[in-house]
């Protein structure tokens, strides 16, 4: 590992890092090296004990998924139909495509074998023999590092027919998808699965009735599931309480213009200026903080001044953003947020799957609108209309993706209204995008 | 059962059903839908049947959303119109609008919702998407243009669910997202997906350009190309004479009936339509010196009485042959007189050349629409084989021809007929070889000149109606054959087709207690038996 990358997974000083804790240690991907350190011990014993043991311990833990949504991960695990006759799956969501979210790479990356063993846990206590592994398509080597997990963890009876002579049966299946975005929505994600094209599916029916194969399904983060051994390991009291916190560890990917971007395990509920400022070596160059985005490109912005806010779901919600992916954008004073809307806009108009008419027709409209500000051929009327767009797109899908396209030209626009205006009326950049604003 | 109130309204609605389907059973409100069709599955994409739910925080698609006890639905509230209009506005934003060249213009449900729920401020004001495929035909009946298309996916289920055919697909993302087809487009009823795309995007290439829709007549009526009795609307050009080479039927398109075809017709008889204006004997003729002459209607019939006592004199050498092409009010007459009345000697309907291609679908082998019918008015009946074989050993001495070409026996059989047999009488709606070769040839009304009824194969009797003027001399051949009984002295006093269904329905067991609006609105199952009646209508079962 080189030394420039040598602060992914840092957990703050003295804290024994949780999720990340092998991320920094050579080899940690290979079974012999995890193995010594006692990798697949609390499996075993979970194995052992009953299934509603491993259950009742995620639910007291509160953990919630880190996927985006942040649904509690036991609920959802109790929306599953008691007496069905047909077979439960568990599917790892390692579609890892929010931009400016890498955290789930470095554990399918780094320590797959913690992944394993929590999907080994998580199926015994949803009673599901078969779990797929949805990794995205330009994970390459993330997914050849689970894949040579999987065989590793085959070879040593700890998958397969008897897991751990324990006559209990898990098969894992890795599968690569193709390179699309909205293939990390759960649905679509079953349609990709299933060989059918990435469409988001229509609700109800939910995947915990009807999912993969028409199969009742149970579609969880990576991050989630590693930490459902973790819970294990630590039992829920500690972990929730690890490093001070009420909620638990959590893994934060921050990018953009800091001193030291990586990803970082942190209590759940510290602020984002503690993440920038006191892990995240601050402002890269000594610059001062224009805006950040919190959750991943989806979440809406946040200006400098609302970065004491904390770092959780809750939080952020009532903040008017989200925690989403925990994917945090930090941009700084020279950054044109013109420019960074269109990249925003470009984003969701390329991956809009096409299936529901106002998100189709609305990203690429959005898309065309900023593309001819940038262009300085903008009018003032057009930021209403980005707006009108926005909120027309949004809620009136199948899926969330509208929502995720329509927040940020939301609150590019509510808060950095007159740098949009000034762009517009002047035709150049506040931001030190202007001479390739003119060059384009 | 679930209590529910739509636009304040209240109505008693079957648990279950999505609110779409409580608004079109209750008839008292209506939302705009293109992806929703009650054929196929739920789509859900289309997004534009919004309606508003008290309680719920957001409008939601009636679609697929399911009705719950105490439900109250609006489908006129503001918040609901809102919905409906931003998201038609953005159905329209890449639409190319060019409704002037557009065959669907007057059909078009963009057209149609947009009267009722556009904004009339378009706030569009980009390059439209451009798509590659205008105006290209996809297979034999169907034109693709991809830029009309609203994806909804309808085209995309019927290939996959209905025919299972599979040729359509959407391809890229995006709103660079569109409908193509990976195959030709060459299936039994691929008709059908111009009748379900809400847009301009698949056009009948049939039907592309005849003419407007608005100028079109039409009329309910049934499709006369198999036993199975699809129902159908023709639709005519009745205003302009002189419009396309004096076409009137311009097409044919399926009408819904759960209990027949469901909302779905076969191309072989959506696009058999044309035989009406096409070959059609135009006037009544008669043979003189070896030629066939125009002729006056009474001159005919005087000349067709002459022929008929001539029968009557020794029926016993006479034949009658006609077709279960007719309705059952046409073959009731010709039984009554031909067979009762002039007792010929030989009375057949059938031959072996109307079997054909079935599937478990709607097409059936018997490509009569009304055998059941003809076999419970003729009883068992001798096949028409036999009679041409009789001809032929010269045990003829005439031969009354009701709609049968008898070329189909060989290219020689009516050079041979003509030599064996005296007198020949055609009476029918096109020329054939028969009629060229027959001594008196009387024009009858195609089954779209008509009124009447056929009974399909599991015995449903349904009505065919009258939807252009007979052509040229032709009359319905229930009116000929009354005016030739009147000639030899029997009056019928009917005036219209229903009051020979009325006759026939006193004499018939198997028609008794069916009339004209009894048989409203899906046909009525008659109390007689039938060769298919054990078979399940598959379209039901579909």
């Amino acid at each position: 590992m080189s030394a420039a990358n040598a602060n992914y997974g840092l957990a703050p000083a003295g804290l024994e890092p949780v999720v990340s804790r092998y991320f920094n240690l050579p080899d940690a991907w290979k079974i012999e090296t995890v193995l010594k350190l006692g990798a697949y011990e609390t499996a075993k014993k979970a194995l052992a004990g009953k299934p509603e043991d491993v259950l009742k311990v995620v639910m007291d833990s509160g953990l919630r998924g880190c996927g985006g949504a942040g649904f509690p991960t036991g609920k959802k695990w109790s929306f599953l139909p008691k007496d069905t006759k047909k077979p439960i799956y568990l599917v790892i969501n390692a579609d890892e495509g929010e931009p400016g979210t890498c955290k789930d790479r470095y554990i399918l990356e780094r320590d797959p074998h913690s992944l394993i063993e929590g999907i080994i846990m998580s199926c015994y206590a949803i009673k599901s023999h078969k779990c797929y592994i949805y990794i995205r398509g330009e994970y390459v080597l993330p997914a050849a590092r689970t894949q040579a997990a999987v065989d590793e963890a085959y070879a040593k009876g700890f998958l397969g027919d008897n897991v751990f002579g324990s006559g209990y049966r898990v098969d894992i299946t890795v599968h690569r998808g193709a390179g699309a975005y909205i293939c990390g929505e759960e649905t679509a994600l079953l349609n990709s699965l299933e060989g059918k094209r990435g469409l988001p599916r229509l609700k109800p029916p939910f995947p915990a009735v009807v999912g993969l194969f028409g199969c009742p399904t149970i579609i969880n983060n990576v991050e989630t599931i590693a930490s459902v051994m973790h819970i294990g390991r630590m039992g829920a009291e500690n972990f929730v309480k690890w490093g001070g916190g009420a909620i638990g560890p959590h893994l934060y990917s921050v990018s953009g213009h800091v001193a030291k971007p990586g990803v970082y395990e942190l209590p759940m509920g510290i602020t984002l200026r503690d993440i920038i400022y006191t892990h995240a070596g601050g402002v890269r160059g000594g610059k001062k903080i224009k805006a950040v985005i919190p959750g991943g490109m989806s979440a809406k912005i946040l200006r400098a001044d609302e970065i004491d806010v904390k770092m959780d779901f809750d939080s952020l919600k009532a903040a008017g953003t989200m925690l989403g992916s925990s994917g945090v954008m930090v941009m700084d004073e020279d950054v044109c947020m013109v420019k960074a809307l269109l990249y925003a806009c470009r984003f969701f108009a390329h991956e809009s799957c096409g299936q529901c008419s106002p998100c189709r027709e609305g990203t690429g409209w959005a898309l065309k609108i900023i593309e001819r500000i940038y262009r300085g051929e903008g009018r003032l009327e057009d930021l209403d209309t980005l707006l009108s767009v926005a909120g027309g797109m949004e809620g009136r899908t199948i899926c969330v993706f509208a929502e995720a396209a329509a927040w940020p030209i939301q609150s590019y626009i509510a808060k950095f209204r007159s740098e949009f205006e000034d762009y517009i009326k002047s035709g150049k950049s506040a931001g030190r995008d202007m001479a390739a604003a003119h060059a384009h | 059962m679930a209590n529910i109130t739509i636009d304040g309204k209240q109505y008693t609605v079957k648990d279950g059903i999505t609110i779409i389907e409580a608004i079109d059973q209750t008839k008292g409100s209506d939302v705009p839908r293109y992806c929703y069709h009650p054929g196929l599955s739920i789509a859900g994409n289309c997004r534009v049947c919004q309606v508003e739910v008290e309680k719920m925080p957001r409008t939601v698609i009636a679609c697929n959303t399911t009705v719950a006890e105490g439900m109250v639905i609006h489908t006129q509230s503001e918040k609901a119109k809102v919905s409906q209009k931003v998201v038609l506005e953005f159905l329209l934003a890449n639409h190319p609008l060019d409704c002037p060249v557009c065959d669907q213009a007057g059909e078009c449900k963009l057209q149609d919702y947009y009267m009722e729920y556009g904004t009339y401020d378009p706030k569009f004001n980009e390059n439209k998407v451009k798509k590659t495929k205008k105006a290209v035909a996809i297979g034999p009946t169907i034109n693709l243009d991809q830029e009309r298309c609203v994806l909804c996916s309808r085209c995309v289920r019927f290939t996959d669910e209905i025919t299972k055919t599979h040729e359509f697909g959407i391809f890229d993302r995006g709103d660079h997202a569109k409908v193509d087809v990976y195959s030709e487009l060459n299936n039994k009823y691929s008709g059908n997906v111009a009748d379900i795309c809400p847009v301009g995007a698949l056009t009948d290439r049939d039907f592309r350009f005849k003419m407007r829709v608005w100028y079109l007549a039409k009329k309910k009526s049934v499709c006369p190309g198999c036993s199975r009795g699809c129902n159908i609307s023709i639709e005519t050009e009745n205003s302009r004479p002189y419009h396309l080479k004096k076409e009137r039927v311009m097409r044919l398109k399926p009408v819904e009936n759960p209990d027949v075809n469901k909302w779905w017709m076969c191309d072989d008889g959506r696009y058999a339509y044309k035989s009406i204006d096409a070959g059609r004997i135009e006037k009544v003729q008669v043979r003189k010196a070896g030629k066939l002459e125009e002729t006056t209607w009474e001159n005919a019939l005087a000349a067709a009485g002459q022929i008929l006592t001539e029968a009557a004199s020794n029926p016993g050498r006479w034949a009658f042959i006609t077709s279960p092409q007719h309705t059952n009010e046409e073959l009731f007459l010709q039984k009554k007189f031909f067979k009762d009345a002039l007792k010929v000697g030989k009375t057949a309907y059938a031959w072996s050349f109307d079997h054909g291609f079935e599937d478990n679908f709607l097409i059936k082998a018997d490509k009569n629409p009304n055998t059941a019918g003809a076999s419970e008015i003729f009883g068992a009946a001798e096949d028409i084989s036999k009679v041409v074989d009789a001809a032929k050993r010269g045990e003829i001495d005439g031969l009354i021809i009701f709609g049968r070409d008898l070329a189909r026996y060989g290219a020689d059989t009516l050079a041979v007929l003509r030599a064996k047999v005296k007198t020949i009488l055609y009476c029918g709606v096109n020329v054939n070889a028969a009629s060229a070769v027959a001594d008196l040839v009387l024009p009858a009304a195609s089954y779209a000149e008509l009124d009447g009824t056929f009974t399909n194969f599991e015995g449903r009797v349904q009505r065919i109606r009258k939807a252009i003027e007979p052509m040229q001399d032709a009359r319905p051949s229930w009116k000929i054959v009354q005016d030739l009984a009147a000639g030899q002295g029997m009056i019928w006093k009917n005036k219209r087709s229903e009051d020979v269904f009325a006759a026939l329905a006193a004499e018939s067991a198997a028609f008794k207690g069916l009339t004209y609006a009894g048989l409203e609105p899906h046909g009525k199952i008659w109390s007689g038996t039938t060769a298919g009646a054990a078979e399940t209508a598959s379209a039901g079962a579909r």
